[in-house]
């Protein structure tokens, strides 16, 4: 306080003014922080523009992916041409395919046409059969091969309308675009519209997408992502019963018993380093180690598994180190010191409260697996698989496709149809990933302490 | 080292989980063509449906990848069955053969066309090959003179062409597509222009180099490589109007309310003018398979067989009406298939 009364004179003449009223130099300064925050709020809005961006579009494109087009019919299941012998041999239905499925169902749809009195110009008899899915055969053969008592009944069946048609109600496609498209005839548009006013056709709510395997280019209706979203929990669930374990005793040791000297110190680095290694490279890695080297099948949930906990290791290495480290030194100190052991300390009192924090790392670490389709690449899980694979543990080595996978595969299907699977399936794949944020987000709120 | 030490635990899990489950695979694995892709998933899907056998696996990335995974070796971590957008080449035969891999079928299933398509609200184009060579190579003929392309627009290259700029989407040097495009578009073009004979007399005579000039394609711009599938094509030419794209006949067929299609030497692409050869521009498609696991993994034969059947590749059957020119010679294939006939020495 004395400094003041005995200020030099530039002192003076800087402070000169009112405290009320800003120099110059403050002035300044008080710019420059404004525009510092409104740089900010530019970046921020900017990133908050780009996710909206981003999700509108994968929202408009994939909700209608949820839904789907039926026409209910009743089909003559005729004992004539399913079942010759009439004596309802499995093993003889079985024989029978879908190519002989098919023209049951045709029959089914051109005699509610005509009971109905359905008249639509130009509608040639191929174009009517063109209207139900190419999958329908075969789900009626699946539901007569389940209960071979319906033959020679008749059963009411919900039949897949073909993608475009389907199209037609979620505007993809228009009658203008008919005209042109080789695929659709606005007579067949018309036909469907004559269906949906007789009751016959409707749009509903459709579960087959989260659980129906994939389908071929020419069956988009009917592609889904059942055997992606057990592949993907398989590979998950070996994810995680590896690299918890695995990263959390190493962690444990590189922290709490490992000597300071200059291999611990490589070794820290490499992890460090391990986490910044490209995703591609582990699947290098997976095909070369586990399917060349020892023999492991290709396309199997456990080849993609152990590749990703590979990769999702050092995520958590260096999560559970954080963790361990977070745990005040007073806590070691006071065990140590009533006479436990170091690994009594380490397993009773620090390992307990680091908890929190291994699991959210672990949570974060398995949604960026999740995620992850290079290293898949490699091992031959990017492929078209319809068979789902059996329960664990024999199911880990039957093939299976994984969620990112179906996005990738479909996006480049030639069929615009599978535009809205493809972001369908990235809504499925974000929820999950949202979810599992959410629960690692939660057990940090819920459990974690400041000390 | 921690990342050895992880890896060493590893092998000794995975080992100690295989052993448990040690059991011969049950479906058959294929790899290969993205061309073949969509012909061969047709296939699995009805085979699976309508024999107890499981669904084959389908792979994709590329058929050069795939010809060299069918070549890695006999066993059942290897793959069955290779899909091939073109011949297999002399040093894949040779790689099977030092792998121990001897007996393979090839099996044609069809051809498949190529076809040059541009918006559906653009104008219509008429194209030649000349045209294509004019349009894309790096050295053209012009006024008797060998110069650096200099066209800008269609109708520099003939006057009948709509005046629009040229800007081609063309695929990438890793797809087979390339090299059919390159041979019977860009060479053939050049030789009917005669950019080849001034190519000829420029490389002193050397045949080889003046066609190998031939393909050479500008690096201007004007020539753009599409490394995707045919979906990066059509949202290039959706983003840019000018555009023309190559595509795959049953591609186009899928996106007939997005393209127009141009003709080439006056024939518009379809299943029948390639069938007939009036179309220039198309390919066989080929599978090849290992005969080494035919009796190995249920259900192969029976599946090499449907493949080829009347049911599926004939010109009534589905693989028809995605896009696939049935081969004429079917009944051969069939026959092939049924001896299990492996193929002779490239000629």
């Amino acid at each position: 306080m004395t400094d003041m009364t005995t200020a030099s004179p530039a002192a003076v003449a800087r402070n000169a003014g009112s405290l009320l009223e800003h120099g110059d130099r403050t002035r300044n300064r008080h710019a420059s922080e404004r525009r510092f925050r409104i740089l900010g709020l530019i970046a921020v809005g900017f990133g908050i523009l780009a996710l909206v961006g981003l999700l509108t579009s994968i929202l408009v494109n994939g909700v209608s992916s949820f839904r789907q087009t039926y026409v209910t019919l009743d089909v003559q299941l005729d004992e004539a041409k399913l079942d010759k012998t009439g004596n309802r041999n499995t093993e003889e239905l079985r024989k029978v395919t879908t190519f002989v499925y098919a023209p049951l169902i045709e029959k089914a749809l051109a005699q509610f046409i005509e009971e109905r009195g359905i008249a639509v110009e130009g509608l040639t008899k191929k174009d009517v059969s063109g209207i139900i899915s190419k999958e329908a055969p075969a789900s009626l053969r699946s539901v007569v091969l389940a209960d071979p008592s319906k033959i020679g009944g008749t059963v009411s069946f919900d039949v897949l309308t073909d993608g475009r048609i389907d199209g037609y109600y979620k505007g993809r496609v228009t009658m203008a675009s008919a005209e042109l498209d080789r695929n659709v005839s606005p007579a067949q548009l018309k036909l469907a519209d004559a269906l949906k006013d007789a009751g016959a056709l409707n749009t509903r709510f459709n579960w087959d997408f989260l659980t129906a395997p994939d389908a071929s280019d020419t069956r988009p209706e009917a592609a889904g992502l059942g055997v992606a979203i057990l592949g993907s929990a398989y590979m998950m669930l070996i994810v995680l019963a590896l690299s918890l374990p695995i990263g959390v005793a190493a962690s444990i040791y590189l922290e709490e018993f490992a000597p300071s000297n200059r291999i611990t110190d490589t070794i820290e680095v490499n992890i460090a380093n391990l986490a910044a290694v490209p995703s591609i490279v582990f699947g290098i890695l997976g095909l070369a180690v586990f399917i060349n080297y020892a023999g492991l099948p290709q396309s199997a949930p456990v080849v993609g598994g152990l590749v990703l906990m590979l990769m999702t290791l050092p995520t958590i290495i260096i999560a559970t180190r954080a963790a361990l480290k977070a745990v005040p030194p007073s806590i070691r100190e006071a065990a140590l010191g009533i006479g436990a052991s170091k690994m009594q300390t380490i397993f009773h009192h620090v390992l307990p409260l680091a908890a929190p924090g291994i699991l959210t790392g672990t949570i974060i670490g398995l949604a960026q697996a999740l995620g992850e389709t290079a290293p898949l690449l490699l091992i031959g899980m990017v492929a078209f698989v319809r068979e789902y694979p059996s329960a664990p543990p024999e199911g880990f080595f039957d093939p299976a496709s994984a969620l990112p996978v179906q996005v990738y595969n479909w996006t480049q299907r030639g069929d615009p149809a599978f535009v809205e699977r493809a972001s369908g399936a990235i809504i499925v794949l974000l929820i999950f990933l949202v979810i599992m944020n959410g629960l690692a987000i939660l057990l940090r709120r819920r459990f974690e302490r400041r000390w | 080292m921690l990342p050895t030490k992880t890896t060493a635990a590893l092998l000794a899990g995975a080992f100690a989980l295989t052993s448990g489950v040690a059991e011969a695979r049950d479906q058959i694995q294929i790899a290969g063509s993205s061309t073949v892709l969509p012909y061969a998933s047709i296939v699995a899907e009805a085979f699976g449906e309508n024999f107890d056998f499981p669904t084959p696996v389908v792979e994709s990335g590329g058929s050069g990848a795939g010809r060299k995974k069918l070549c890695e070796g006999v066993g059942e971590n290897t793959i069955d069955i290779a899909n091939s957008s073109s011949r297999i080449k002399q040093s894949d035969i040779d790689l099977c053969a030092s792998n121990g891999v001897t007996d393979i079928q090839e099996v044609r299933i069809g051809y498949d066309g190529i076809v040059f398509a541009s918006d559906i609200n653009g104008s219509q184009f008429a194209f030649t090959p000349a045209d294509w060579h004019a349009a894309l190579a790096a050295k053209v003929v012009k006024d008797g003179q060998l110069v650096d392309n200099p066209y800008k627009m269609w109708n520099e290259i003939r006057a009948d062409l709509p005046a629009q700029e040229i800007i081609a989407f063309i695929p990438g040097t890793k797809h087979g597509t390339r090299e059919v495009f390159d041979e019977k578009v860009i060479e053939a073009g050049c030789e009917a222009n005669g950019t080849l004979e001034a190519l000829v007399a420029a490389n002193g005579g050397d045949e080889k180099a003046a066609g190998k000039a031939c393909i050479a394609l500008r690096t201007d711009g004007v020539s753009v490589d599409i490394d995707g599938d045919y979906t990066e094509t059509l949202a290039r030419i959706d983003a840019n109007k000018n555009g023309i794209g190559v595509f795959g006949l049953s591609f186009y067929q899928n996106n007939t309310d997005k393209l127009h299609v141009a003709t080439m030497n006056g024939v518009v692409p379809s299943v029948e003018s390639i069938a007939s050869g009036e179309y220039p521009v198309s390919r066989p498609l080929f599978f090849y398979v290992k005969n080494a696991h035919l009796d190995v993994i249920p259900g192969m034969q029976e599946y090499v067989e449907f493949f080829v059947s009347d049911e599926m590749a004939g010109p009534d059957g589905p693989l028809a009406a995605y896009g696939l020119v049935s081969d004429p010679e079917l009944a051969k294939t069939q026959e092939m298939v049924k001896n299990r006939t492996p193929m002779g020495p490239m000629n």
